[in-house]
């Protein structure tokens, strides 16, 4: 079970060698793995890998829910960076790499859930209309319907990693409509 | 009206890994909400175990909602604890009392070594599952519902089958360690269908044989059956091994080819 865009990739390679582990690919790949696995277990911090997914958790539901406003996600990303801080410094990931740790993968996890958290807000924030499940209570209609601005985001994007999950790189793509043309849907 | 258990002691399996030695440990819950699940419980407890810089009590789950069968847990000598027909995910505080003291192991069968603590290496069950391979079926679209013509009782009869969520538990509750309640119901749901029929032989034959490759033999306990959250009866069994017979009758021209 993979994800339907890898698969484009891997077919090529049916019936050819596996590259075997000596592959510099592969040593790459196991060393940055190891740093990050082993960074966890030597923070020597107190707080466990739940007490962070739990805080994240509250200021993602608070904030970046289905409805947005400019003030909580501004609020959410000067929390959000703070207490990835703490959880970068104050972790505290008990057992070692050795043997199965659950606690480590939940850590390596919940890194994640930052990056990714914080790259939602980012986007929620910048996107300054409402359409779909983004919600932005300052841009509704009268009756409290989404209001779009195809004027400035009739786009697909999507964000690049650049090493700093605050800053990561945007790429955008105009919609063009030639045949069908933008509407608006009613759901009454 | 939810209330507090107060003072529940917990021992608890806990082995490094496979080759290490394992004993039980002791941990003392003062005080737990009964709407907790067993395994938020557990959930409580590590949390608390990593404050305190010990390590957690490594256990497998997943949905929570007793439908991936990736939950386990011996709980009292019991697969999937004291309550019937559901999974370890789906029991609560509320069917212990105070006091109470809970002795937790992971499934213990030679076909499923341990990895950590009370969790358990389940792939034995995807060979079996591998062996039975393909049916024949078009691929694309999905059909129309009611094209294939199925009677009621039929459907409901292979929907039965269909319900095990492979977790393991009769392995666990059986004294052989026999997965002939698992592998029947797996052959059970296909063969009892018309999609089922091209290749239901040769499918039947290779399961057994897979089976028997790993698991010990069934000698008609019925722990299996009690154990199952899904509650699938063994007379799944009974179809399977007259269907294996029949295989090895219906498939005599491969045997000569081999």
């Amino acid at each position: 079970m993979l994800p339907y865009t890898i698969g484009n990739y891997l077919a090529p390679m049916l019936n050819k060698s596996i590259p075997g582990t000596d592959h510099p690919e592969f040593k790459a790949a196991e060393e940055a793995a190891r740093l990050r696995f082993n960074g966890y277990l030597s923070t020597g911090g107190t707080k466990s890998p739940d007490h962070f997914h739990r805080e994240l958790g509250k200021i993602i539901w608070d904030y970046c829910g289905m409805e947005r406003t400019k003030e909580g996600l501004t609020k959410a990303l000067s929390d959000l960076p703070a207490l990835y801080e703490e959880f970068k410094t104050d972790l505290c990931v008990t057992g070692n790499g050795e043997s199965m740790n659950q606690t480590l993968e939940k850590a390596g996890r919940v890194d994640d859930f930052f990056q990714l958290g914080m790259l939602m807000c980012r986007d929620a924030l910048d996107r300054e209309e409402s359409c779909g499940g983004h919600f932005r209570s300052e841009y509704q209609t009268e009756e409290g319907e989404a209001l779009r601005d195809d004027e400035n985001y009739c786009h697909v994007s999507a964000y690049q990693w650049g090493g700093d999950p605050m800053k990561p790189n945007l790429n955008v793509e105009k919609l063009e409509f030639e045949e069908v043309h933008l509407a608006t849907r009613s759901y009454k | 009206m939810s209330h507090n258990l107060k003072n529940i002691t917990l021992k608890i399996w806990r082995q490094d890994g496979p080759q290490a030695k394992g004993n039980f440990e002791t941990h003392v819950i003062d005080e737990i909400t009964d709407e907790a699940s067993f395994l938020e419980m557990l959930d409580i407890l590590n949390d608390n175990l990593v404050h305190a810089g010990k390590e957690a009590v490594v256990f497998d789950h997943d949905c929570r909602e007793g439908i991936c069968g990736t939950c386990s847990l011996m709980i009292d000598g019991q697969a999937h604890g004291p309550q019937r027909g559901t999974a370890t995910c789906q029991l609560h505080m509320r069917q212990f009392q105070d006091n109470a003291v809970i002795t937790i192991e992971p499934w213990r069968a030679s076909a499923f070594p341990l990895i950590k603590d009370l969790m358990v290496d389940r792939s034995a069950f995807d060979r079996v599952i591998e062996s039975g391979g393909y049916i024949t079926a078009e691929t694309g679209g999905a059909p129309d519902a009611n094209l294939i013509p199925i009677a009621k009782t039929i459907a409901d009869a292979a929907m039965d089958s269909a319900e095990c969520i492979g977790c393991g538990a009769c392995v666990a509750a059986c004294p052989n360690g026999a997965a002939n309640l698992f592998t029947a119901a797996k052959v059970a749901h296909l063969n009892r269908l018309p999609q089922g029929q091209a290749e239901r032989f040769s499918r039947v034959e290779s399961m057994v044989e897979t089976m028997d490759e790993y698991f010990g033999s069934c000698t008609n306990h019925g722990e299996c059956e009690a154990a199952c959250p899904k509650e699938i009866s063994i007379d799944v069994i009974a179809l399977m091994h007259k269907d294996y017979r029949k295989a090895k009758f219906s498939n005599r021209k491969d045997l000569a080819r081999k």
